[in-house]
């Protein structure tokens, strides 16, 4: 019976994503034991673990965009971290009216973030063309947004860093009034809860699942498996968006060359660290949020251990290989061999 | 059928590594909207030149720069153009390489064409110059290299290099808060040092510099760690470090950009910076940003990193046209700008280094 249960856990999709999560912070305890502790500081909610969610809030964004992505089209957008920067850009310049750096807004904050995230539709849906309609590989098709989404956003900002210096622009990166929980938490609970609900509610996650499965087969059964390759790709565009917005405002600037720089290698590992398959198919969207928020454990880890930062690299790459190593399917089909030799010999010994 | 497929798929590629190259072209254009405009620039100076011809005393340089990447490099190539201007009787051919080797390798071999009196080269990368500066020297024509250096197997092939001693910058800051430090009665330093992306040269010199520092001082580094020369970066960091010690008092930011992002951790952890403050923030670059939190105390001292390149590199033409031998390598002069006028200059392995305080009319009179 109790063996039963152990099993029943251990086998849940979602168990070896947490055993990772929980490990890289379980390191913590003995190398710095104050990792856990929060409190009150000025305000607001201060501490490592606060570190850990608020910073991993964009990352969580796009690894949900990238999930769809992958399970759909079973390929992957790299395309995400160019388009962050294309939304900072839209967003910043339409705030400053086109001006460097302004310490009062030049338009309505409402006017440029929808105009951000029609941007970064945009861009989705250029993306998703390419994929679903034209049948162009994932990779291939969205590396040349890749390559050109950050000289985009140099056009729209003239090339120049532009600063908003506005107190109620730092709100997405920064704090609501008195709430002493940072937005960006908030913004990821919020986008994670919306995707969810709509998966669940509506028969769109089963579509996805169909599609990344098997593409002809749906069509054949009647699903109009192009548009759903698709949309994936602007939801994917549209999470982007909302993420470079975020880091936008983190830094209340749209620093082109440089926000998302990388980030969209760090969502496919969270993807993949979410025990996902990269091939698509079946998906497990929560798998890829603890994913995302491993990673941000990690880098954190490695800061608060002082770790040197020509070595940073290193670490993270030995514990991603370990981490992807113990969810792949050889590997556990060994230690289920394994398991089952040692059965059989208890049970031979029994005799 | 399976055969079709491929082609099918292949074809396909072959669409998209095109679409993909037009992609990656458009942006490299887009990316230098102040390109198109010097490179206008060029053009007239070039038609200039014909115009000029051979007037006799008139000195033609042709100046390869990399791009118009960020306001340093715009600066750079303002400077440029200030000093080689028709009024000091110089013709300046001006080519925008928009990052790209093989089009400053181009410009070079059509300033040999052209035949130049001088070739000033500011190159994208340090390897691959072998072939293209032996022709230049073939053809006697002196090559100037300016800011990044070139890693050429004979020294001969350029004339004189002309940059920014980053290690020199380090040692003035460092020198700096030795000074401040002791004025200021600190009972203690202890700092923390946001490193700029490992490997870059002026990552390299100034934690260099703060590493010697630190050893002849006796001041406690307590966290070492990599901003990769961004805000965002620089904040992430100091979070970081600021809840693992308590007692930090110095930040020493390898440039402006991370120092903004320190800065705005420290205020959100509730500590103060400024002279006054809990944490003293250095800095690096001295932008025209940089330099107004200057104005104000949040950072406490800001080195430069001079992109004025022109001078320095008329006195090597100067001097090659009087028949001397330049020195092989050139630095610019860079200044230091601190909030108060707690220290009055630097003195570095002899040399003293006024150091600025900087007012409104400093902020001003910065361009970039």
């Amino acid at each position: 019976m109790n063996k039963n249960s152990i099993k029943k856990i251990t086998s849940m999709r979602l168990f070896l994503p947490i055993v990772c999560l929980v490990a890289v912070l379980l390191v913590n305890l003995i190398t710095t034991p104050g990792f856990f502790k929060v409190s009150i500081n000025n305000g607001v909610l201060y501490g490592y673990i606060v570190d850990v969610v608020n910073r991993a809030s964009e990352l969580v964004i796009l690894a949900v965009g990238m999930t769809l992505v992958t399970a759909a089209s079973g390929g992957q957008d790299i395309s995400v971290g160019a388009v962050m920067a294309v939304a900072a850009a839209v967003c910043c310049q339409i705030l400053s009216g086109g001006e460097v750096s302004v310490t009062e807004l030049a338009a309505p904050m409402g006017l440029a973030i929808i105009a951000a995230i029609l941007a970064s539709a945009l861009c989705g849906a250029f993306n998703g063309f390419l994929v679903a309609k034209m049948n162009i590989q994932p990779m291939v098709a969205t590396l040349i947004l890749y390559t050109a989404g950050r000289g985009i956003g140099q056009l729209i900002t003239a090339g120049q860093i532009t600063y908003v210096r506005v107190d109620s622009y730092k709100v997405f990166g920064g704090y609501i009034g008195k709430i002493p929980v940072p937005t960006p938490i908030f913004l990821a609970i919020i986008v994670v809860i919306i995707v969810n609900l709509i998966l669940k509610k509506t028969a769109l996650g089963l579509y996805i699942e169909s599609v990344g499965i098997n593409g002809t087969a749906s069509r054949l059964v009647g699903l109009n498996s192009t548009l759903i390759k698709f949309l994936t790709y602007v939801i994917c565009g549209v999470l982007a968006g909302i993420a470079g917005i975020i880091a936008s405002s983190r830094i209340y600037s749209a620093d082109v060359n440089n926000i998302g720089l990388n980030l969209e290698m760090d969502a496919i590992l969270a993807v993949a660290l979410g025990g996902n398959v990269l091939g698509g198919g079946k998906f497990s969207l929560m798998g890829s949020v603890i994913g995302a928020y491993t990673i941000q454990a990690l880098t954190t880890t490695l800061y608060a251990m002082n770790v040197k930062a020509d070595q940073l690299p290193v670490y993270k790459a030995i514990v991603v290989v370990i981490i992807v190593t113990l969810q792949s399917p050889v590997f556990q089909s060994f230690i289920a061999k394994q398991r089952a030799k040692k059965a059989a010999a208890a049970v031979e010994g029994g005799k | 059928m399976k055969k079709r497929f491929l082609g099918v798929l292949l074809s396909v590629a072959m669409v998209a590594a095109v679409l993909a190259g037009c992609g990656s072209s458009g942006a490299k254009e887009t990316a230098a909207p102040a390109g198109s405009e010097t490179e206008a620039a060029s053009e007239a100076a070039s038609g200039e030149t014909e115009a000029a011809g051979n007037t006799g005393d008139v000195i033609t340089v042709g100046f390869s720069q990399v791009g118009a990447e960020s306001d340093w490099r715009t600066a750079n190539s303002e400077s440029m153009k200030s000093t080689f201007s028709t009024e000091n009787g110089y013709n300046l051919i001006f080519d925008d390489a928009q990052q790209k080797q093989e089009n400053q390798i181009a410009a070079i071999r059509n300033f040999i064409q052209q035949e130049v009196d001088y070739i000033v080269l500011a190159p994208v990368t340090e390897s691959g110059w072998d072939t293209v500066l032996q022709e230049a020297k073939d053809a006697e024509i002196p090559v100037i290299i300016v800011d990044r250096m070139v890693d050429v197997s004979d020294d001969s092939l350029y004339t004189a290099w002309v940059g920014s001693n980053f290690k020199l910058e380090g040692q003035k800051a460092c020198e700096w808060l030795k000074q401040y430090a002791a004025a200021k009665n600190m009972s203690e330093v202890n700092i923390v040092d946001i490193q700029g992306t490992i490997g870059a040269s002026a990552q390299i010199g100034r934690t260099e510099a703060l590493n010697e520092a630190v050893e002849a001082n006796g001041w406690n580094l307590l966290a070492q760690q990599t901003g990769e020369f961004t805000q965002a970066k620089g904040q992430e960091v100091m979070e970081s470090m600021l809840k693992q010690y308590d007692n930090i008092n110095v930040v020493y930011c390898e440039n402006d950009n991370e120092a903004f992002g320190a800065i705005e951790a420290i205020k959100a952890a509730g500590k103060t910076v400024g002279p006054d403050g809990d944490i003293l923030v250095m800095s690096f670059d001295t932008t025209k940003q940089g330099i107004t939190d200057t104005l104000s105390g949040d950072i406490i001292v800001n080195t430069e990193c001079n992109p004025l390149h022109g001078p320095r590199v008329e006195q090597i033409i100067k001097q090659l046209q009087a028949g001397e031998t330049p020195e092989k390598q050139a630095y610019v002069e860079e200044g230091i700008y601190a909030h108060g006028s707690d220290v009055a200059s630097v003195s570095i392995d002899g040399t003293d280094y006024e150091v600025t305080e900087v007012t409104q009319d400093v902020v001003d009179a910065r361009a970039y």
